[in-house]
């Protein structure tokens, strides 16, 4: 059963294990240095189906299916699945999984539903309520553009600040027992606004959801940056990632520049993929979290791992009417 | 210490690395430039087919507007407008560029409610205000010239 430590984390003392995990992408991600990574790369965008959407779904199913068949089960044994994406009322979850028959709790964490659902999925196992759950988050490319800003086709230009959103999928397998990396506490962080209303610059508007996440995490568990071997954001991306760092030495005077990373920077080759700032979407950190490192920490090259996954709580609408772009960053501590 | 969101802003516009001003200048201007000696081009070209005047003004935009029709379809124009930014969205091009990215962009939604309807999504407005501006102009011409 979780523990309530200082104000905002739970640890779970069971140390539920992920026992498998398992990332798609297509061709782009495929090229960038985390290439050889992924479980399964799709040379088409479209998975060969007829939509955008579908292909995004296609994209989460396949994750969803490869992590269990990693963990050696099938959908039919998973208690429940926790998982969203950042279309329409998830749609690209819902559709994607419905014929797996699991227990589904929809989420919505925008870019950090990676993180949310690894908590959620870790909470309910430590307390018994499951066996096993899935926690999945997916993006695609042309859906999110379609969505969000402009048609494929449109001859635009993108500013310096903008990050590309992943064709990606992360799957992982959550049990109560068994062999992989462990998920020992977990943090559900606080809604942060600091005023930035570009929606082409979602970094410098999650930076401060990542930062409170991190301080929060830090303060509760008394722990300083050095005890971990990586603080790794969700998808900052360059400009997120410099003002992350600013603020932690400016708000508390920590230093996390020495074990900080970033998926939004790592996903792409930041200047030979023209990315701009770097990846985002759900599947960027989704499936940086469920190959890269996970393998590591199964591998013992990591050994605890503050994965702060961050979303952009923002609408099409939102932004059309002027808002400021709230965000959100949900701590997970993984270790080996 | 905690930010406010005025300190905060001004850290994020630090932050930001600027558009490549300059160089997006000269290539908006070099493209821009290429497209309207094209016009030109065109234009000298249905004059010597012994197209009359009226037929030449019809023919140049038209031809521009095609091309460009034809070049989004491929998956060109695109490529060529991140790089040459106002350039290929000041002249006519932009404009056929605009009404033909969401036309295809929607067709899945089907022919009414999407390419029908999602077709002038960015250039309604073109259209709303251009016509708008047509008509303030022409009053002020009629009070002004009466």
């Amino acid at each position: 059963m979780a523990i309530r430590q200082g104000r905002y984390t739970l640890m779970l003392p069971s140390r539920p294990v992920i026992t498998g995990s398992a990332a798609v992408g297509a061709k782009k991600e495929g090229e960038g240095p985390l290439g050889a990574e992924f479980d399964k790369i799709f040379e088409d965008a479209t998975t060969g189906e007829a939509t955008w959407e579908k292909a995004e779904s296609a994209l989460h199913r396949e994750a969803v299916i490869r992590a269990l068949a990693a963990a050696g089960a099938s959908p039919s044994e998973a208690d429940m699945i926790f998982a969203g994406d950042l279309l329409n009322q998830c749609t690209g979850t819902t559709f994607g999984i419905r014929e797996l028959d699991m227990p589904f709790a929809g989420l919505f964490g925008a870019c950090s539903t990676m993180s949310l659902s690894l908590a959620l999925a870790g909470i309910m196992t430590d307390s018994g309520a499951l066996r096993m759950a899935v926690a999945s988050t997916s993006s695609h490319f042309c859906s999110a553009e379609k969505q969000f800003r402009m048609p494929l086709e449109y001859g635009g230009q993108r500013c310096p600040t903008a990050q590309w959103t992943a064709t990606a999928a992360g799957a992982a397998v959550v049990e109560a027992q068994g062999d992989g990396p462990h998920i020992e506490a977990v943090l559900i962080g606080r809604i942060q606004d600091l005023g930035i209303k570009d929606a082409n610059n979602m970094g410098a508007a999650m930076a401060p959801a990542a930062c409170s996440t991190i301080i929060d995490f830090l303060r509760d568990t008394n722990t300083s940056p050095e005890e971990y071997d990586m603080i790794l954001t969700g998808d900052l991306g360059s400009v997120g990632s410099q003002l992350l760092l600013e603020l932690m030495q400016k708000q508390e005077g920590v230093d996390i520049g020495g074990v900080h990373a970033d998926c939004g920077m790592m996903l792409y080759d930041l200047n030979g993929q023209d990315v701009h700032a770097g990846a985002s979407g759900c599947g960027c950190s989704g499936a940086v979290v469920c190959s890269y490192i996970m393998r590591r920490l199964k591998a013992g090259e990591l050994k605890r791992v503050l994965f702060v996954g961050t979303g952009a709580l923002m609408s099409p609408v939102s932004s059309l009417q002027g808002e400021s772009i709230p965000s959100i960053a949900h701590g997970v501590l993984l270790t080996n | 210490m905690s930010i406010t969101d005025k300190e905060y802003d001004k850290m994020a516009k630090k932050a930001a690395p600027p558009s490549p001003k300059g160089l997006n200048m000269i290539k908006a201007f070099l493209v821009g430039g290429a497209i309207c000696a094209l016009g030109e081009g065109l234009y000298k070209l249905f004059e010597r087919l012994g197209v009359n005047e009226d037929g030449v003004r019809a023919l140049v935009p038209i031809t521009l507007i095609v091309l460009t029709a034809i070049l989004t379809a491929f998956g060109v124009f695109d490529k060529i407008a991140k790089h040459s930014g106002a350039g290929t969205i000041v002249p006519i091009t932009g404009f056929a560029n605009s009404v033909v990215a969401p036309a295809m962009e929607f067709q899945s939604e089907g022919r009414i409610l999407g390419t029908g309807a999602e077709m002038f999504k960015i250039a309604g407005p073109v259209i709303v205000y251009g016509s708008s501006a047509a008509v303030v102009y022409g009053l002020i011409y009629w009070i002004t010239q009466r």
